[in-house]
């Protein structure tokens, strides 16, 4: 067992994990961190994306020991004080989640994706979350949503 | 006549409303079934095996036992009797049926059966311990190819039923044998409806546990039909129904995959009994590719006898639908469900269907978003391209020529449907609108005359499907082992909030807004006011759940009869309290009021509470305030719609680009146009899929090739525009809401519009089809072949 400490979501967390455990599973096994879920085992879904140092990363591929000392945000750490983050709106106004398994993975991986470009064209958007899979909206929302999030955040 | 009208609705429906749902599911607070973590819980890993088909000669666990957290092993020998799966459609009397069984007893007959079952207390031992169990086979020959099955001395994968053959159903309409003699010419073709893996995100997962103060077993499941379950799993087990309760919480997908009763559920009850505590599994996505059901994989044989002048005379399908290795909950019907809809929106004098099902060494099939319907519309739809070729028409003008006109409705089409309502002419007219549909054809004339190495090919597909399983005598007449109701309970609670108990079980629809959208118009209260409940035999005790675009069809029947009980229960005790007679109360937006003297008036919140209290309720009324209902559909229900894809294709490389896509889709009164856009999108992504990028292959060994998610082609955002989609609306006849059903109408239609626009652009070249997905590889194969003086 090695011992890490990370914050997460804000709050910084201690504990023992063997080296093989995932990040992902530490969040869920461990912390109760259930918001963030897996979709493959093959690290091509981006389902269990999160916000590791501000950057997003499929915590399936990520070891838990690889965090220490890192600050990580998952889905249920973006709202900040109650007000949900632009990308969460923009989601819900342009109806960008269906069953919203991908959700919280589009959502955190949007929201790297607007840090790196304020104004992505539809093509820049749509390359920006391939890593990311849905299989229920066809993407077309998700796309808008994107869009509209940005708009919102350059203050248009 | 039909008649199609401006955009209807009341208040709530017809509203974009923005869903309720999704402040749980963007900010993580969903419930997954794998989020449920109970203490003292057994992690259950299943050991598949790697071939095939083989015996098992011997399985070792005693090293596995040994291993740490190891609680129990168990193999075939453990549970020699109990079945995983079972099928409720035995479509033929003659049917060859088959045993499931939930852990493999002496034979293993497709890669991923299971042959041993480990619990362990935590999560990753369990899956370590597998690697300790010995499994020593003997292999035996796979059953790969559909034909080859068929053919005398080939293995077989059931050696005691003595043949490969399933069945052979047939379903002569009119006489085809005429309509061949009455017709100038017979087109024929051979068209390949490949093997897909339905792939919801959420992978199925199962929490079994016994909840200690009774005798009941609590099974939490990621699946779509938590009422049909319970009672399977009560037969299939032996447990009580009544001590059996099936929670589908937050579920992430389904689109048929969760159409189905699972050995994964059937063990986790079974062991929770048996063990005393609870047991969880969740699925890795490699095990869904193998464990969990495939879909379509037929091979279809398409004849259509036409005269010179166009017009449809008869069609002959004849099919083989391949089984896989055993028949689950509906295998050898989903192949069936597409049986009435080969002729399409066409008027023609004959259809001979024969479709004969087909073991193999392979993972079951069974339903995936469409479920027979979007194999027959591929064929009717492809079919309809190549005799406009053939006969050279223009494909358009071939299909306006033999569909049904707006003013022939109601129609009794040649299987003997009737099909209510549609105006084709209508949403043709307004899709080819949206495409520039001519400006297009010019563009693809220039392009060919100049000869450049990327053509352009227009594929159309105007489809109809069949909504809303479905009457139930209907369904019995086809020896289906269940009705088609649909439930629903709407209760007034005593603070004026409403709880609206439905029997469907959504899993990314938005049920529990357009429902409350529903009620809301009815019961006159706010739609945040309504809690819709679903998905829970505990809380929700009726229902046939959701699958084949029945929901709305037909649960949205029961709501709405449901909430007029209700307002009826509630204007007696209005009336009574206002001092009136009933016949004297009007009621609207939620108040009931006298008739000319609307300042005597009461809401339905304050009777709500009456009926609570009890203290001044009309003799002869009961109190509590609720309205009930249970419907059985009169008919199905026939969406349609026009969908049309540009398509780019290099002949050189044979890579193929989607440039645009425009459908109009006619689902009648929509209830949310949101989230019916939202489900066009979702549809026409896994049909556009299934053309260009899926397909599950095997290797002659019987062995998956494209086992995981990085060999499974899903596509992408890269890889798909966004659509253009619009709707007409000709509201259901047959349907009180007017409405019919959108969930899988996108998936049917958008597949033959893509092929059809890929042979469009290399049609010069001779290719007559394109096997999907017309990937590179595929489509460059059909140019060389045809150019080397074959058809593709
Ligand atoms: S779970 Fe699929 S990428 Fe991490
Ligand atoms: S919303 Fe269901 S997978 Fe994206």
């Amino acid at each position: 067992m090695i011992h890490i400490g990370v914050t997460v979501d804000g709050i910084l967390r201690h504990g023992d994990v063997e080296p093989r455990t995932l990040l992902v599973h530490w969040l869920r096994e461990d912390l109760g961190l259930v918001g963030t879920p897996i979709g493959c085992d093959t690290s091509n879904c981006g389902a269990c994306t999160v916000l590791i140092d501000g950057r997003s990363a499929k915590s399936c591929s990520v070891l838990a020991v690889q965090v220490e000392g890192a600050t990580i945000t998952t889905i249920q750490g973006l709202a900040q004080d109650g007000e949900w983050h632009p990308v969460q709106k923009a989601f819900k106004e342009c109806h960008g989640l269906q069953c919203g398994y991908c959700t919280p993975g589009m959502v955190l991986a949007s929201v790297d994706l607007l840090s790196e470009n304020a104004n992505p064209t539809e093509d820049e958007i749509r390359h920006g979350l391939e890593g990311n899979l849905c299989r229920c909206t066809g993407y077309h929302n998700i796309v808008k949503a994107v869009a509209m999030a940005a708009a919102e955040m350059r203050g248009e | 006549m039909t008649e199609t009208v401006e955009r209807t609705g009341g208040p709530a429906i017809g509203r974009p409303i923005r869903r309720k749902e999704d402040a749980r599911l963007l900010t993580g607070r969903t419930n997954w079934t794998d989020n449920i973590q109970l203490p003292g819980t057994l992690y259950m890993s299943l050991l598949r095996c790697p071939m095939a088909h083989a015996k098992i000669i011997n399985i070792d666990t005693s090293a596995a036992l040994a291993a740490e957290g190891v609680v129990a092993v168990y193999t075939g020998k453990d549970f020699p009797e109990l079945p995983g799966s079972t099928c409720v459609w035995p479509v033929t009397d003659e049917i060859v049926m088959s045993h499931f069984p939930a852990i493999c007893l002496d034979e293993v007959k497709f890669g991923g059966d299971v042959v041993a079952v480990v619990l362990a207390t935590e999560k990753y031992l369990s899956v370590d311990a597998l690697d300790l169990i010995d499994v020593d086979y003997e292999p035996l020959p796979a059953v790969v190819d559909m034909e080859d099955a068929l053919k005398p001395g080939s293995p077989l994968v059931h050696s005691d039923k003595g043949t490969n053959e399933c069945y052979v159903a047939k379903m002569p309409c009119g006489d085809y044998e005429a309509a061949t003699v009455k017709a100038d010419r017979v087109v024929k073709r051979r068209f390949i409806n490949q093997r897909l893996i339905p792939s919801p995100m959420e992978p199925r997962a199962v929490v079994a546990a016994p909840m200690g103060m009774s005798d009941e077993i609590t099974i939490w499941t990621s699946t779509q039909i938590p009422h049909v379950l319970r009672v399977l799993l009560a037969l299939l087990t032996g447990i009580p129904e009544n001590n059996l309760r099936v929670v589908a919480p937050d579920v992430g997908g389904g689109f048929g995959a969760k159409l189905q009763i699972n050995r994964e559920e059937v063990l986790a009850v079974v062991l929770a009994q048996k063990l005393g505590r609870p047991i969880k599994w969740t699925e890795t996505r490699s095990e869904h590719m193998v464990g969990t059901h495939h879909g379509r994989d037929q091979i279809q044989d398409i004849e259509m006898a036409v005269m010179n002048d166009g017009t449809l005379v008869g069609m002959k399908v004849d099919l083989l639908a391949d089984m896989g290795a055993y028949l689950q909950i509906i295998t050898p019907g989903t192949p069936l469900l597409g049986m009435f809809m080969y002729s399409g929106i066409y008027k023609m004098e004959a259809l001979d269907f024969t479709c004969t099902g087909v073991y193999t060494t392979k993972t079951p099939t069974d339903a995936y978003r469409g479920a027979g319907r979007p194999e027959a519309t591929y064929a009717i739809e492809r079919i309809m391209d190549e005799v406009a070729f053939e006969l050279g028409i223009e494909p358009l003008e071939l299909r306006k020529k033999n569909w049904i006109k707006h003013e022939e409705f109601p129609y009794t089409q040649i299987a003997g449907l009737t099909y209510d309502t549609g105006n084709y002419e209508a949403a043709t007219a307004r899709a080819l609108e949206l495409f520039g549909y001519d400006e297009l054809r010019a563009e693809q004339a220039e392009r060919r005359a100049a000869g450049g190495p990327v053509q352009l090919g227009i594929g159309i597909s105007t489809f109809t499907e069949m909504c809303g399983l479905a009457p139930s005598r209907t369904l019995g007449a086809l020896k289906y082992v269940a009705g088609g109701w649909e439930h629903c309970t709407i209760r007034a609670l005593p603070t004026g909030k409403i709880e609206l108990i439905t029997g469907t079980s959504p899993h990314g629809q938005g049920h529990e807004t357009a429902w409350s959208q529903i009620a809301s118009d009815i019961i006159g209260v706010p739609v945040e006011d309504i809690e819709v409940v679903h998905g829970d035999t505990g809380r929700a005790p009726y229902g046939m759940d959701t699958y084949g675009s029945r929901s709305l069809a037909v649960g949205g029947q029961a709501i709405k009869l449901a909430g007029e009980r209700l307002v009826e229960k509630a204007r007696i005790i209005a009336a009574h309290q206002l001092e009136v007679s009933p016949d004297d109360v009007e009621f609207a937006h939620g108040t009931y009021s006298v008739k000319g003297d609307p300042e005597k008036s009461t809401t339905i919140q304050a009777i709500a509470f009456e009926a609570f209290t009890a203290h001044n309720l009309p003799d002869g009324v009961e109190p509590t305030l609720s309205g009930e209902s249970t419907v059985d559909p009169m008919d199905f229900s026939y969406p349609h719609g026009t969908h049309l894809a540009a398509m780019e294709v290099d002949t050189e490389t044979g890579q193929v680009t989607l440039r645009k896509y425009v459908c109009v889709d006619d689902c009648g009164v929509q209830i949310n146009p949101l989230i019916v856009e939202g489900q066009v999108h979702g549809g026409l992504a896994q049909g556009i899929a299934q053309a260009l990028f899926e397909g599950a292959l095997y290797d002659a060994e019987g062995n998956l090739l494209t086992g995981n998610m990085g060999d499974y082609l899903l596509p992408s955002a890269v890889d798909l525009p966004s659509f253009i989609t619009d709707r007409t609306v000709t509201p259901s006849t047959t349907h009180p809401l007017g409405t019919k059903g959108i969930g899988e109408a996108g998936a049917i239609a958008s597949t033959p519009a893509i092929i059809n626009g890929v042979v469009d652009a290399i049609r010069h070249l001779g290719v007559n089809d394109v096997f999907m997905p017309a990937s590179p590889q595929n489509v460059w194969r059909a140019i060389q072949t045809a150019q080397n003086g074959g058809a593709a």
